[in-house]
């Protein structure tokens, strides 16, 4: 292990010892990304624990820990092992979820405009679980495929529209936003057909919440996280090639339409994991890598710093969505469609006055 | 043309002997060649019955009126292309049968037009140039640390490996990108109008970086707008007019005024050039001259 100079940012090499057994292994890593990501994952950990503690029923500190730890009152172990323990959980990973597939997608548009927001996801998947919502007065499994496939069906329409002899990540987020716009429409549209009851429960998907969901969720969760999430990291090499442009990236040897395809691809499949378990939550996706990129200070949008902060973000929203208003309890998505759509004006009259 | 088998690869020193667009073989060993090659974008053929080689350790330039299908052939070498027919062949195998990081390994890239990220360090970018050399678990080998230092090195921008490639002149910029393709370390390296967007001092600085870099040994393929440049820093010219190739040879035997009048439709004088020795187009222009 050794640190290098002369790159213009700290890092750390580490090679496995020549003539081992071992397969060869060479990183070099950059310092501040260890550094960024440690006091991020510190951060979430503290959060999480506060989330366990506060509520109606507040439990301290030290029962927490000891129910974490598997003893705690049977007050306790019902309150932060049933109640809390799956939905905090649930806020970290589908948060980094999120964060991770919206560093995909800004760093394949080259663009912080560009997430499944932006593209059209979202909105589409909306769509879809309006659908089955008033159309089929379905439950939270038929809800879920539905605004999978409204997220797909959009996804693949939005890739088609744009597609021109490759896609243009900038063409990519324009076409988007249209079939975004037209969809909302057709949103607001099925909203106003909608009796009382079904538009309330639309609502309330359709912004986005983690209340209700717990270990149901999670574990299903978490098992496709564990397929996808290494998948994308192992395209991350590439992904950072694919920003030099398509000839510079094709000239150093990469198939760049092909891991395009398959890193939207699993991109996507990381939001849609994320919409069915909680609805559409808006703009984790477009904040978490570019908070996580000015925190690393670094060229590139990052898929782990960005999962991160997406995790962290997506928790810590959740927490105060909870309690801001207690007893009162806000949809989380209504929390980052708050926080997000300032970031969001803040960032385009930041990138029009570049122009 | 009639096709070639493989032979060793031979010295830098084997003299091409000329070719003409009716196509004489030439007796050099050429690595890289188009076989019959038809090429284009979508719908539209740029160059049709392609068959050019390029000569193992020359500095190879490409030269022709805009649109006459220089660059899409450059293109094509670089398999960005692919072809509508006919093929191009490395070592006398089809480069489109070469895996990705195989074929990056031995013909690089100077592309015309490439993006740096934003924020990103000079030393980050050339260390770029080493994807090719990567797997999943050695992404920073000592090999690749010793080829972006002699990448920093060779292109004099050691000096500049901390700084932001977007803080950086044109010329120096340029550098970069040469110094990110260098650090590829492939035998073949082609270069897409890399003067374009220069001012005369650096064009003339990049060139003789390119004429030291072809005099350690590697081959090199450049798409030139600048006659003169062409003719004093290539060893061999090809000329191309309408997507096809007019003809090929040292710049001595191409760089005639016949030549220059039938390829670009200028009239000229071509001397010789008194600093290089090589011949030197000096246009007529419009207004009647003897």
């Amino acid at each position: 292990m050794t640190r290098t100079t002369g790159t213009g940012r700290a890092s750390i090499v580490l090679r496995s010892p020549a003539r081992a057994a071992l397969p060869e292994v060479s990183l070099r890593i950059d310092l501040r990304f260890i550094v960024v990501c440690a006091g991020l994952l510190a951060a979430t950990v503290a959060v999480f624990l506060v989330a366990l503690g506060v509520g109606d029923y507040a439990i301290p500190l030290n029962d927490v820990l000891a129910t974490l730890a598997g003893g705690g009152t049977p007050q306790s172990r019902l309150v932060v092992g049933e109640w809390r323990l799956p939905r905090a959980f649930l806020g970290i990973v589908l948060g980094a979820a999120l964060g991770m597939s919206g560093a995909v997608f800004q760093s394949l548009t080259r663009n912080p405009l560009g997430s499944p927001d932006i593209i059209g996801f979202s909105t589409g998947a909306y769509t879809g679980g309006l659908v089955v919502i008033l159309l089929f007065g379905g439950g939270y499994l038929q809800t879920a495929v539905g605004a999978i496939v409204g997220g797909l069906i959009t996804a693949v329409l939005v890739y088609a529209l744009a597609y021109r002899r490759g896609i243009q990540g900038f063409r990519l987020i324009i076409v988007g936003i249209g079939v975004s716009a037209a969809l909302s429409s057709v949103n607001s549209w099925l909203v106003t057909r909608a009796n009382l009851d079904d538009a309330m429960q639309a609502a309330v998907w359709g912004s986005g919440t983690l209340s209700g969901l717990g270990y149901e969720q999670l574990w299903p969760v978490l098992g496709l996280l564990c397929l996808v999430c290494p998948v994308l990291l192992g395209h991350a090499p590439a992904l950072r090639q694919l920003e030099l442009g398509d000839d510079a990236a094709r000239a150093l040897g990469l198939r760049a339409e092909a891991v395009r395809l398959s890193a939207l691809l699993w991109g996507i499949v990381l939001v849609a994991i994320a919409t069915a378990a909680a609805g559409p939550i808006a703009f984790i996706a477009l904040v978490a890598p570019q908070i996580a990129r000015r925190l690393l200070g670094s060229a590139s949008v990052a898929l782990l710093p960005a999962a991160v902060t997406g995790g962290l973000l997506l928790l810590s929203s959740d927490l105060v969505a909870q309690r801001a208003f207690a007893p009162t309890q806000l949809p989380v998505g209504v929390m980052t469609v708050t926080v997000g759509g300032a970031y969001f004006v803040w960032l385009l009259v930041r990138e029009g006055r570049k122009r | 043309m009639t096709r070639q088998k493989r032979t060793a690869t031979m010295p830098a020193s084997t003299p091409a002997s000329v070719t003409t667009g009716s196509g004489t073989t030439a007796s050099s060993t050429a690595r890289l060649r188009t076989d019959d090659l038809t090429i284009g974008y979508d719908k539209r053929v740029i160059s049709e019955h392609l068959s050019v080689l390029i000569p193992d350790g020359s500095f190879t330039v490409i030269v022709g009126p805009n649109a006459c299908g220089k660059s899409t052939l450059l293109r094509g070498l670089a398999r960005l292309l692919r072809p509508r027919q006919g093929q191009v062949l490395l070592d006398g195998r089809s480069i489109a049968a070469f895996g990705g990081k195989e074929l990056a390994r031995e013909v690089g890239l100077l592309p015309q037009t490439s993006l740096a990220p934003d924020g990103i360090t000079v030393f980050d970018l050339v260390a770029r140039g080493r994807y090719p050399h990567q797997k999943l678990l050695t992404q920073w080998s000592a090999d690749d640390e010793r080829a972006v230092a002699a990448a920093l090195t060779a292109t004099s921008t050691t000096e500049l490996s901390t700084r932001l490639v977007d803080e950086l002149s044109g010329g120096q910029r340029q550098r970069v990108w040469v110094a990110m393709a260098l650090a590829q370390e492939t035998p073949i390296l082609l270069l897409d109008e890399p003067t374009t967007f220069l001012d005369i001092a650096h064009q003339i600085e990049l060139l003789e970086l390119f004429r030291q870099l072809h005099s350690q040994g590697r081959t090199l393929v450049a798409v030139l707008h600048d006659l003169n440049q062409a003719a004093r820093y290539a060893t061999h010219l090809i000329a191309m007019k309408d997507g096809s190739v007019v003809a090929e040879g040292t710049p001595r035997e191409l760089v005639t005024e016949d030549l220059v009048d039938e390829v670009f439709g200028l009239r000229c004088r071509v001397i010789d050039d008194p600093v290089a020795g090589c011949p030197m187009v000096i246009p007529l222009g419009t207004a009647s001259l003897p």
